[in-house]
């Protein structure tokens, strides 16, 4: 598939599911978590896409799931690659033993399963929408540093970061003038990445139980609550799946085409 | 005649898609001749002697002409046939044999890569074969040089290592691409040396491309000129250097200079003294006890082989390598050693220029942005008044106003270096550091840079630490000159002083080595050294 028409098909997908996402309220049949159906109504028969085991009604359930993964998703990941990139850009441009103790707190978060840490965490300080994300935005975090503390070193040892050292800039300059704008090619691609992880991982915590708390749901919650229906020969549990699936590939077309875009150099007017 | 001809190329025409890059062309070499190709970068030179193996860069071919080596026309060959030409008939000698070697294999084994493809050689075979040339070439301890790996050796060493390599196949035609370009003036003349007894004693052609017109006179027989593409100008070497017939040809000649000192207009007023300063990175110690005076309003030139200490010296004037003993005074304040322990005005008066412009300029911030910065940090410029000053700047620099929404990578090298410039000018400082401005810039380029400086002391009443390598043009450029050496300033005083009665031997034997367009200077320097 060429590129443009990927991007195309990418955010066609995209801009529906934030729509579905942002317009949830509007476009659902009913309210999400009250039993409209009789249990395991088939589609058609009770709602658009069917009944889940309590008789909830699929579609409106799947419009809100989509709503709260795409903001888990979104504030977790800004924030993690917030972190990670601050860090890096501090410790590239510091070196020293602030640049020794950073990465060696990443090499620790880096060296326990995120899976186990974040159960830890969560058990410790109760799941909620925000320990949730933070866990989530901290845990991430580490990857985002180990992409970018490499770059920030090379562009910290550039002539024109000495330049500004001669003047006496202060740290917010070199983090949003002289490095920040060279990381945006392997940044975009990084965050294109860390989006469908991060989307992959609050679905598995939701799958796992400790994520989005019933009766609301995320997608990935939506799959744990409907699994049981799988023996039945149903394919409720799929739809969900398939959106979470879907995300993380539009997302991966889009950054593919802007990190095309971007590793040209700027041109002339 | 013919069968001594070994290369003529007739008519040659070498196009991209988007544009020409040969136009036009016709060179011959004999046996025993050495051509050389002299021009700016971005001439052709390299396009052209690589075309005479038939090798272009991605994208480029041929589109008209002929190619005759060794009687054979290379045009309607095929790639097999090609590849056995190059491996036979010609050898390239590049710029950086650092860069052309490879660091994980021994030279004896590299410079003999070429025989072990066409016949099996044993080991000792192969080490003969190499130990022989590595004699010839002078290089120490021929018996074992070639089992040391390339980072084992010194620079103008390995440089004698990769000219091996290409004798090792008993080439017609040796292109050398700016073989001493990379190497300091007193290793040059070695190599020089050795390149023009090889050229003879192995009776082959040779290709000699360089952008040091002195250089090419001492080595070629005859000397084609090349700008943009096409042939300015084409003759035997003593009449091209004497007698240009072309505009462009005699700017090159006169740039050699007349060998006039800068007249000097500097008050004898100590804006920067620098006394007893050492410099070190770690256990080493890169600057000893070094002091320099540079007076208000002059130009004092700091120049020596690469590795003396130059940069650091200057770094640590910046307070970019603080100094570990000795005091940098400007005026009648103490500098302290690190840039960040210094006042706002401190670091505003004294502004530092890097060498290599393309490492100095944000790709990513604007012409506007970079030369703004300074305006709006040290002198909370903005808007109408920034804008003004913008423009001022840009006339200073001889940019058009328009460049100032440019990105750097528009910009040509001369045009970049000028930007930094202004950037430095837009602190309104009264000391420009200029750490090798100009080396990486053609020389003609380089001659308006310094017209530019020169302008610029008298406008904005600058003083400039002025570090270069080019003995040529500190003797040309500045009022005062040191000269430093491992370390060390062996010499410091008026640059007419220096040049004319040099005191210490070093500087003496530097001068020497500034190679010169009169004819017999390298062989007259051999007698001299012998």
């Amino acid at each position: 598939m060429s590129n443009k028409l990927t991007l195309t098909v990418s955010l066609a997908v995209l801009a529906t599911m934030a729509a579905a996402a942002i317009l949830a309220p509007v476009l659902a049949p009913f309210p999400p978590n009250e039993m409209v159906h009789a249990a395991f109504d088939a589609p058609g028969v009770g709602g658009v896409l069917g009944a889940d085991g309590l008789g909830r009604d699929m579609l409106s359930r799947i419009l809100y799931a989509t709503r709260y993964t795409f903001v888990a998703t979104l504030i977790a990941t800004t924030l993690a690659c917030m972190i990670g990139v601050s860090l890096a850009i501090i410790a590239g441009l510091s070196k020293g033993w602030v640049d020794i103790v950073i990465g060696r707190a990443v090499d620790i978060l880096m060296s326990i399963p995120q899976i186990i840490f974040a159960l830890i965490i969560l058990a410790i300080a109760g799941v909620s929408l925000t320990t949730l994300i933070l866990t989530m935005a901290v845990l991430q975090s580490s990857t985002y540093y180990r992409v970018t503390r490499p770059i920030a070193g090379d562009l910290a040892a550039m002539e024109y970061v000495e330049v500004g050292r001669l003047r006496g800039e202060r740290l917010h300059w070199y983090l949003f003038k002289e490095i920040l704008p060279n990381m945006v090619p392997s940044l975009l691609a990084q965050f294109g990445l860390g989006l469908s992880s991060a989307a992959l991982f609050i679905s598995s915590l939701s799958f796992l139980g400790i994520g989005i708390q019933p009766p609301a749901a995320d997608l990935g919650g939506l799959v744990r609550e409907n699994a049981l229906a799988l023996s039945t020969g149903r394919l409720t549990p799929l739809i969900p799946a398939f959106c979470i699936a879907l995300f993380c590939l539009s997302v991966n077309g889009i950054v593919d085409w802007l990190v095309g875009r971007f590793s040209d150099k700027p041109d002339v007017k | 005649m013919s069968g001594n001809r070994i290369l003529s190329i007739d008519n040659l025409r070498v196009e991209t898609q988007t544009g020409v890059l040969l136009d036009d062309v016709s060179i011959h070499v004999d046996r025993g001749e050495v051509l050389g190709i002299i021009g700016e970068s971005g001439a052709g030179k390299s396009t052209l002697a690589l075309s005479s193996i038939m090798l272009f860069k991605s994208g480029c071919r041929p589109t008209a002409g002929s190619i005759t080596l060794g009687g054979q026309s290379l045009m309607e060959l095929g790639t097999a046939e090609l590849e056995t030409i190059r491996r036979t008939k010609a050898s390239y000698v590049a710029q950086s044999a650092a860069a052309a070697f490879n660091p994980f294999y021994r030279l004896e084994d590299q410079v003999t890569e070429i025989p072990a493809m066409a016949q099996k050689l044993t080991s000792a075979q192969r080490r003969r074969m190499a130990t022989e040339l590595f004699e010839e070439l002078q290089l120490p301890d021929p018996q074992n040089f070639g089992r040391r790996y390339p980072h084992q050796v010194s620079g103008g060493q390995l440089q004698r290592a990769m000219i091996a390599m290409a004798l090792i196949n008993q080439p017609d035609l040796i292109i050398f691409d700016e073989p001493t370009t990379a190497l300091d003036v007193t290793t040059q003349i070695e190599v020089l040396r050795l390149i023009k007894k090889v050229a003879s004693t192995h009776n082959c052609g040779a290709l000699y491309i360089s952008h040091d017109l002195a250089v090419v006179s001492q080595m070629a027989d005859r000397i084609v000129v090349m700008r943009n593409g096409k042939m300015v100008e084409q003759g035997p070497t003593r009449q091209l250097v004497d007698h240009p017939q072309t505009e462009y040809a005699k700017r090159l000649v006169a740039h050699q200079g007349d060998g006039s000192y800068a007249s000097t207009n500097g008050s004898d007023e100590t804006l920067l003294d620098v006394r007893n300063v050492d410099v070190g990175y770690g256990g080493v110690t890169a600057v000893k006890d070094a002091s320099i005076r540079l007076g208000s309003g002059s130009v004092l030139a700091l120049v020596g082989e690469s590795g003396s200490g130059k940069t650091t010296l200057a770094r640590s004037i910046a307070g970019l390598q603080p100094a570990r003993t000795g005091e940098i005074r400007m005026r009648d304040s103490l500098l302290a050693p690190l840039v960040e322990r210094r006042s706002f005005d401190q670091r505003r008066l004294i502004q530092y220029i890097h060498q290599l412009p393309d490492l100095a300029l944000n790709p990513r911030q604007t012409i506007r942005d970079v030369v703004g910065r300074p305006l709006s940090y040290f002198h909370g410029l903005r808007g109408t008044g920034a804008e003004q000053r913008l423009r001022e700047l840009m006339d200073a620099i001889e940019l058009p106003v328009a460049y100032l929404d440019r990105y750097p990578a528009s910009l040509s090298g001369g045009q970049k270096q000028r930007v930094c410039i202004a950037r430095s000018l837009a602190a309104k400082p009264d000391i420009l550091i200029c750490d090798e401005i100009t080396s990486a810039l053609d020389p003609l380029v380089e001659e308006s840079i310094v017209k530019l400086l020169t302008r610029l002391i008298k406008d904005e009443g600058l003083s400039i630490l002025f570090i270069t390598h080019n003995l040529g043009l500190a003797l040309r450029f500045s009022h005062k000159t040191a000269v430093m050496q491992g370390g060390r300033i062996v010499e410091h005083g008026d640059t007419r002083a220096v040049f004319e009665q040099p005191q210490s031997d070093y500087t003496k034997s530097l001068i020497r080595a500034v190679p010169q367009l009169r004819e017999g200077w390298l062989d007259g320097f051999s007698a001299n050294a012998a």
